[in-house]
């Protein structure tokens, strides 16, 4: 696994150059080069699949742009699965309410709606929480690499 | 002295493991971030099971059965909630409150809004909900030692002052329910003085599974033994078992059918008058959702729409409520980075969740197998009961196996109180030694001095925890459970959720939002809890006798009551709307650095925004 950019690198010193906080440049930027990888604020636009307009934008990880990005994607996740567990948790009042019949149906002794609620709905929610844990990481994963300038394979 | 010997060991092996293991830890801890954030350097593993040992409290492991036991379907959305309301906190708010790297829940606040007034606030919140909190836990380790103790008598001996009283003030047999709190009280509260979060960590991911031992091994003897879950829930709504009880055959057990060959028919015995039909125990919308469309004499149809709201608000309170009790957020901090937050609360999903499984199986076994608790006459308080008396059946076959498992359930509970005591102890003197003491009254105060605040703001707080626990012996478990639940889904999770999401959110907004939404749901909940022990026949029934006229109100409007005792469905979107607005209002007070403060709370950690953000800080005062 490579080094990841800054991780031994002071990151305020990383980020600032001039004045404000909005002005650090990608790789390879004389003030940066003597670490390796440094160039954090590289093309983000590319990096979030936005249209660059073919030239690579002078973004830093400070900026309005980058917040928007990383919150929005971040967001989109978690309401994501916050959809898939609301639909199906506020879901089966509803399918108790308008279906009786249904969910009183027997299944190995349970009726399906008890079997549904006290059995099968922790391993349901597990299964979100695991699918959003491992997208969640590899979002992070790739921000870091895709601000380091690195090509992420996706 | 007529005590079961196993149930008295095993709960002794309990307390005095956790003694030890207090000792032990108390070595480790050495510095003010030890005390507070056990050093930040908490393993997932660890961490998980310490936060599913801390959240699963004398409710979980007790109240959960005795309410599935006497209520049926409809209190299964407690265990699921109770587990399901971290996905939300995973979703929303672990990561980006670990990432922040505060040290509790009001330096977020002062944090996020650069605004002591507001850590004043939260510091109160943190109090009066950890509080809250406490008390039924106080109120579970006085209830099971009284258990435990029922048959001592204590009379005319040396210790005759420490003999319960009867309701004409003579003295009486068993054990004093203050003397639980107390000696409870006592031992969490020197556990935390001596070892602070670090000490405790390993105490409570100890206590979990002892808990998830104590609730599983039982159960897997008595289906064993009496017939699996479906076999079991099967029974109830049988036409084929209801034909059969019509010519039961009296046996020694009671009422047995022994011409089945299914066990689970075999053993079941009949419900008495007391106990819901089988019908609306086993199916949705039955007991616990309509008692207020009862008391307003609706018909079932008329009834199910209320039903369907007050289970819709259920779950948003406990959901939300769940992602909003600061002594589980506080554990967070205990986290190295955001990913092992977000991973912890994966992994405490799962060790929640296997444990939820257990406790609906013994109120459905209860039902079933020991319906006399129904009446109140088999054990102290009826079904609540369940978990530590039905064991004891299996002395009827494999003796003395039973007492052995009721032991093992009794340390269980104990585990179950003792540790989450132990965390709202850690969480409220967090609260105190760091937040007043370390913020408001010293700011210039050493890390050695907070360290000893924090020991002495432990005996302190964990002496008003006793003394208010003493207090509580008529009030319930769920009554205190419930308040807790809803100020915090009302409160906590609207600040929580909107100040990591909306930027826009200032001070002014999140106190308003915050302070409306809380109080308004306490008030509200307050109003149907009193009215309902106004109709107590016991001594409550006399201090709350004010209330009685607001019964007469609810029976004429269910709506209200249901909203009422059900709150989060209206308050939470209150306090979200009144931060909106009120923020709206007071844009201007929006903190000049927020873009900074939100990259920090969303910026993976390997950006070092926060170390940015920290050294900034540092020069810049």
């Amino acid at each position: 696994m490579p080094a990841l950019p800054g991780a031994d690198c002071p990151p305020a010193e990383l980020r600032r150059s001039g004045p404000g906080r909005a002005s650090v440049r990608n790789a390879g930027q004389p003030a940066l080069k003597d670490c390796p990888g440094r160039g954090l604020c590289g093309n983000i636009a590319a990096m979030h699949n936005e249209p660059t307009g073919g030239s690579p934008e002078k973004m830093d990880i400070h900026s309005e742009a980058f917040l928007h990005t990383l919150m929005r994607r971040q967001l989109k996740l978690s309401i994501a699965c916050a959809s898939t567990f609301l639909i199906t948790l506020l879901g089966l009042p509803l399918a108790n309410y308008f279906f009786p019949e249904a969910m009183a149906v027997r299944v190995a002794g349970f009726t399906l709606t008890w079997l549904i609620l006290g059995v099968l709905f922790f391993p349901f929610v597990w299964i979100i929480a695991y699918a959003f844990i491992k997208r969640s990481i590899a979002l992070e994963e790739a921000e870091v690499k895709e601000v380091a300038g690195e090509k992420v394979g996706k | 002295m007529n005590v079961d010997p196993y149930i008295l060991v095993f709960s002794f092996v309990m307390v005095a493991g956790t003694v030890c293991m207090g000792f032990w830890t108390a070595k480790k801890s050495k510095t003010a971030s030890d005390f507070f954030v056990a050093g930040r350097s908490v393993g997932v593993g660890m961490n998980a099971s310490a936060i599913s040992g801390e959240y699963l409290s004398a409710a979980s492991f007790m109240g959960v059965a005795g309410m599935v036991m006497s209520s049926g379907y409809d209190a299964l959305w407690y265990p699921v909630c109770y587990a399901c309301g971290y996905l939300f906190l995973l979703l929303f708010i672990a990561g980006p409150l670990r990432r922040f790297g505060a040290y509790t829940i009001p330096d977020f606040a002062e944090g996020r809004f650069d605004s002591p007034l507001f850590r004043k606030i939260a510091v109160v919140f943190v109090l009066f909900i950890g509080f809250f909190y406490t008390m039924p836990q106080m109120k579970g380790a006085g209830t099971t030692l009284a258990y435990i103790f029922q048959d001592v008598d204590l009379r005319g001996g040396w210790l005759e002052f420490l003999a319960p009283h009867g309701a004409a003030g003579e003295a009486i047999k068993g054990f004093p329910y203050w003397a639980g709190v107390l000696i409870v009280g006592a031992v969490i509260t020197l556990n935390v003085a001596l070892g602070g979060m670090k000490g405790i960590t390993l105490v409570q991911a100890f206590q979990y599974w002892a808990k998830m031992f104590a609730i599983a091994v039982p159960i897997f003897v008595l289906l064993a033994v009496y017939g699996h879950y479906g076999k079991q829930l099967g029974v109830n709504g049988d036409s084929a078992w209801d034909e059969r009880k019509a010519s039961p055959v009296m046996t020694t057990n009671g009422l047995n059918f022994v011409r089945d060959t299914n066990p689970a028919i075999l053993n079941r015995k009949a419900v008495p008058d007391k106990a819901p039909a089988d019908s609306t125990w086993l199916n949705p919308f039955g007991p616990l959702t309509t008692k207020a469309a009862k008391a307003a004499k609706l018909s079932p149809e008329e009834s199910k729409p209320y039903s369907l709201l007050y289970t819709f608000s259920l779950i948003i309170a406990i959901v939300c409520g769940t992602a909003g009790l600061p002594h589980i957020l506080v554990r967070f901090y205990t986290n190295p980075d955001g990913v092992a937050a977000k991973r912890t609360t994966m992994w405490v999903m799962i060790l929640i969740g296997v444990f939820y499984v257990f406790p609906p199986v013994f109120g459905v076994l209860g039902r079933n197998l020991m319906p006399d608790l129904y009446t109140g006459l088999a054990g102290i308080k009826g079904t609540d009961q369940v978990v530590l008396k039905l064991p004891v059946l299996l002395n009827e076959k494999y003796a003395p196996l039973g007492s052995i498992l009721s032991g093992i359930t009794c340390a269980g509970a104990f585990a179950a109180f003792m540790s989450t005591f132990s965390g709202l102890l850690v969480s409220m003197t967090g609260a105190l030694a760091h937040d007043v003491y370390g913020r408001i009254l010293r700011p210039k105060s050493t890390p050695e001095q907070r360290m000893r605040m924090f020991k002495i703001g432990a005996v302190l707080i964990g002496g008003v925890a006793v003394v208010l626990g003493s207090f509580v012996e008529p009030l319930e478990i769920n009554f205190m459970v419930g308040q807790a639940f809803a100020i915090a889904a009302a409160s906590y999770f609207p600040l929580l959720f909107m100040a990591v999401w909306w930027r826009r959110l200032t001070m002014k907004g999140a106190a308003i939002g915050m302070l409306a939404g809380g109080v308004c749901a306490l008030a509200a909940a307050a109003l149907t809890n009193f009215s309902n022990l106004a109709s107590d026949k016991g001594p409550m029934g006399k201090v709350f006798a004010g209330f009685a006229p607001l019964n007469d109100f609810w029976a004429a409007h269910p709506l209200l009551r249901i909203l009422c005792e059900q709150p989060a469905i209206w308050a939470v979107p209150l306090a979200i709307t009144l931060m909106i607005v009120v923020s709206k209002l007071t844009a201007k007070d929006i903190p000049a650095d927020i873009r900074m403060k939100m990259l920090v709370l969303h910026a993976p950690e390997k950006l070092g925004l926060k170390q940015e953000y920290i050294q900034e800080h540092q020069g810049g005062h």
